[in-house]
């Protein structure tokens, strides 16, 4: 009883903090104090003061400007990279799936190939050849990160269309495509849906991770990760430059993973401890 | 009307490829349903009776296959159409009612989008005209409150009213021939006979032929004009429901039979 009020109450602080960030992201002009990539060099690394709560950074620009517009860029990423891996799983899963036999053997054993892959190094390579754009890093992630939600799929639609209400469907004359997009995906979607939200948060870290190594997002537009790696080399005078960006990173996914889970115990009360 | 043969079905045999070896299902069975009249299949659990209605409409999944035989359904072998010829077919020239009514309908959809949906499927009408013949067969197949039931999901029916549900879905399109694989075995008693007469009525308005299939002795005697005995995936015995009920020549009809007289 405590246990679950505790889990509702941490899933509704973790909602919460996503609706904001959500929030800061749509309104970002409105909510910024100051323009992200304005430098004012009288204001070089200022601690955090009533003018720039978060202090500033090498250039004199204001961090918490700079987070409210990487916000943008950390949750377009998330969202579309993993609408990306979600459309691309459902396709691949449902249509394995559901004809089955040499057409399901071939489709997953090029998912078991993608899987083969260090993703990572991977995205890297690819970032590194074509041009670090957050176009191209959001269309990399989302095109290695599908596998789990085609199996997810996959599997779920080999238990479904067993249903006899699937058989009653295939009575009445449906379409194949029609059955697999009204009958059976919108069965399965559950668990892909919990996959999606612990995505989002994966994805975020990622970009993160490819901005930390200068191959992400481009200066002057800020994100988190490039704010990082600006930070890095004053980490010794100025604490703020590197700690709120990385906060907002972490509270970000943690808030994602708690979703997710909160999810899943929804969807699927079956696993509830 | 009573002169036609509407399914011809010849040879039938439908076979299981199992890592122990071939199960065969269906080995071989011979039939006819004339048209207008209700032509039953009786046999025990697992006889074949079953697979040998999906068998019919091609839709058998694999491990199993149909090995041989021809479905001649008016002028054509179903077995021989192309996929998109013999979906056409499915649900519109013949249909199907199934024994659980519970399993037979999507849960994330209501009943009135599911009969819409079957009408969609064979039907190029406007949604209006659609939502309107599905609450025309809601109310011809007796449901109380059709109007409820439409907007309703398949878990806020019961059990009876589901399994009307389940009829107007599969009359909605006008079939020419209605397969009722065992179409009461999942209700109690009451709603059962309430089942059969609600068939008994269809198919007198709309002259329908059926295939009636059921273990059931008593449900077959009352509905059927001829029955077909079967077992382990053979037809043992058929002819008109008087003989097979009052002077059976094999003795598997006998001991069925007489497995129901005990009964009662």
């Amino acid at each position: 009883m405590m246990a679950e009020l505790i889990r509702n109450r941490m899933a509704a602080s973790a909602l919460a903090f996503i609706i904001l960030m959500l929030v800061f992201a749509a309104f970002a002009p409105a909510i910024a104090p100051y323009n992200p990539t304005e430098i004012d060099t009288k204001n070089i690394l200022t601690a955090p003061s009533k003018a720039h709560i978060f202090g500033t950074d090498t250039l004199g620009r204001d961090i918490f400007s700079r987070i409210v517009y990487g916000s943008r860029i950390s949750l377009s990423i998330g969202f579309i990279a993993v609408g990306i891996a979600v459309l691309i799983g459902i396709f691949f899963g449902s249509v394995a799936g559901y004809y089955g036999g040499r057409i399901d053997s071939i489709m997953m054993r090029f998912v078991d190939i993608m899987l083969c892959f260090p993703t990572f190094f991977l995205i890297l390579a690819v970032i590194a050849v074509l041009e670090p754009s957050i176009f191209n890093i959001m269309v990399v992630i989302g095109a290695t990160g599908w596998m789990g939600v085609a199996r997810l799929i996959r599997a779920e639609i080999l238990t479904l269309k067993e249903r006899e209400y699937v058989m009653a469907s295939k009575v009445m004359g449906a379409r194949p495509a029609w059955m697999i997009v009204r009958h059976l995906i919108p069965n399965a979607i559950g668990p892909v849906l919990v996959s999606a939200t612990l995505g989002v948060g994966g994805a975020i870290l990622v970009e993160s991770a490819l901005s930390f190594l200068g191959i992400g997002v481009q200066p002057p537009t800020p994100s988190w990760g490039n704010m990082l790696m600006d930070g890095k080399s004053t980490l010794g005078v100025a604490w703020w430059h590197t700690v709120f960006p990385g906060l907002f990173i972490l509270f970000t996914v943690l808030a994602y993973n708690l979703l997710g889970e909160a999810l899943r115990d929804f969807l699927e009360p079956r696993l509830r401890r | 009307m009573m002169d036609g043969t509407i399914l011809k079905v010849r040879d039938l045999k439908t076979h299981f490829q199992t890592d122990r070896g071939v199960v065969k299902a269906v080995d071989g069975v011979d039939f006819d349903v004339r048209t207008g009249e209700t032509f039953g299949i009786v046999g025990e659990s697992g006889s074949g009776k079953t697979l040998t209605a999906l068998s019919i409409l091609k839709l058998v999944a694999p491990p199993g296959r149909i090995v041989s035989g021809s479905v001649v359904f008016k002028s054509e072998d179903l077995l021989l159409l192309d996929a998109e010829r013999l979906r056409k077919i499915r649900g519109s020239k013949i249909s199907m009612v199934f024994q659980e009514p519970a399993s037979a309908f999507n849960p994330v959809f209501t009943i009135g989008y599911q009969i819409i949906e079957a009408v969609m499927a064979h039907q190029a009408v406007k949604m209006s005209k659609a939502r309107d013949l599905a609450m025309e067969f809601l109310k011809r197949a007796r449901i109380a409150d059709p109007a409820k039931a439409y907007h309703d999901y398949p878990h806020q029916l019961s059990g009876g009213a589901k399994q009307r549900a389940m009829i107007a879905m599969a009359l909605v399109n006008s079939p020419e021939l209605l397969i009722l694989d065992e179409p009461t075995t999942a209700l109690d008693v009451t709603i059962q006979s309430q089942i059969l007469d609600l068939l008994d009525e269809i198919r007198e308005r709309e002259r329908l032929s059926t295939l009636f299939i059921s273990h059931d002795f008593g449900v077959i005697a009352r509905m059927c004009d001829r029955v077909a005995v079967m077992r382990k995936g053979l037809i043992v015995e058929s002819g008109d429901k008087a003989q097979i009920l009052n002077d059976p020549k094999e003795e598997y009809t006998v001991s069925l039979l007489e497995s129901v007289k005990a009964l009662a």
